[in-house]
């Protein structure tokens, strides 16, 4: 097995996903109270920070193979869309609104992000460039996921 | 389920490849996704519904699901998994992941869904119920679980199927993988003991 020189997308990818479980937590112990926005929305940046760093770096890897990550990280974003649409529906359907609703809101979008990322991010990091290939050629990708 | 024989990669310079019989398998078993949606419609039904009794099936049942799957996971099959030949591990895998894929994120979303419409519903979500820290005490062990399932453990799992999806599967990084769903499933396992203690201190009060 050959070792790729990687970014560490997976230990970034869990902090990202920490930070906005943290922020979800503190709005969530407070209600139904008024609550400061600020930590949370600090969490939440926080966390779309690390998301752009870690599609910044990916995207600086040379030789990284693509084509597998987006196969698997396409259908892995479909299904993490559906639960982060249930979720929303949730708060909707609570008559959350104003900002703790955006900040929740967009931290859903940032795991609906994310969790594909690392699931392609894993699936494609041991693949080799002549495994893709052959992948391609027998059309591996439209066998399963 | 057929079974296909594949070459094994680690296998001396020079020698044949020795073959790996695996079960021919979808990475996401498409027969099952029909089950998925029901019961994911269902739970959505119970969510708008807003009442005592689904809202509580639908916890109470992912609840203990996941707290079972994930204990006898990291501590009777992931032990045993462990001894297993790499072809025996590798048969085993290929019948027990595609699955996990479909059984866990259901699970887990019936049961984080349903029991936060019951805590509305209930009222023991509001800072006002006099059990609110041990409500604010589940948040952060679901937390946990969430990052550690989402980050490490799902991950994990789709990409070993992908691996053995492959002509000739590396036994090396199936093994690797494997060990990080299995370590992780531990460690949920563990984590599942302090949500118990948290659910049942909830339920008596």
């Amino acid at each position: 097995m050959s070792e790729r020189k990687l970014p560490p997308v997976t230990q970034i990818g869990m902090t990202s996903l920490a930070l906005i479980v943290a922020g979800g937590i503190y709005l969530s112990a407070h209600l139904p109270h008024h609550v400061p926005l600020g930590p949370a929305v600090a969490l939440l940046s926080a966390s779309v920070l690390l998301l752009a760093g870690n599609l910044l770096s990916l995207a600086r890897v040379s030789g990284f193979p693509w084509r597998r990550f987006f196969e698997v990280a396409r259908w892995a974003l479909v299904a993490y869309l559906i639960i982060a649409g249930m979720i929303e529906y949730s708060f909707l359907r609570d008559h959350l609104s104003g900002g703790p609703l955006i900040v929740l809101s967009l931290s859903l979008l940032v795991f609906a992000v994310h969790v594909p990322v690392l699931i392609g991010f894993t699936v494609a990091r041991y693949y080799e460039p002549d495994e893709e290939t052959q992948a391609a050629a027998v059309g591996l990708g439209r066998s399963g996921a | 389920m057929a079974t296909v024989a594949v070459p094994e990669r680690v296998s001396p310079v020079g020698a044949p490849p020795a073959a790996i019989g695996r079960p021919d398998f979808e990475i996401v078993p498409r027969r099952g996704l029909i089950l998925v949606a029901a019961v994911l419609a269902l739970l959505i039904a119970a969510i708008a519904a807003n009442k005592l009794w689904p809202l509580a099936f639908f916890h109470f049942v992912g609840g203990a699901s996941w707290t079972v799957i994930d204990l006898f996971l990291g501590f009777v099959l992931g032990p045993i998994m462990g001894r297993l030949s790499v072809p025996a591990r590798v048969e085993f895998t290929s019948r027990l992941m595609p699955k996990m894929v479909l059984i866990m994120p259901t699970v887990v979303a019936a049961t984080l869904a349903a029991g936060w419409q019951l805590g509305v519903h209930l009222g023991t979500v509001q800072t006002s119920y006099y059990n609110h820290g041990w409500t604010v005490a589940s948040f952060i062990v679901v937390g946990v679980m969430a990052v550690i399932a989402l980050g490490l453990l799902e991950p994990a799992n789709i990409a070993v199927l992908v691996e053995l999806k492959k002509p000739r599967p590396n036994p090396q990084v199936i093994e690797r993988l494997m060990k990080r769903f299995m370590y992780c499933a531990g460690i949920l396992g563990a984590m599942q003991m302090a949500t118990l203690v948290i659910m049942t201190k909830l339920t008596v009060g």
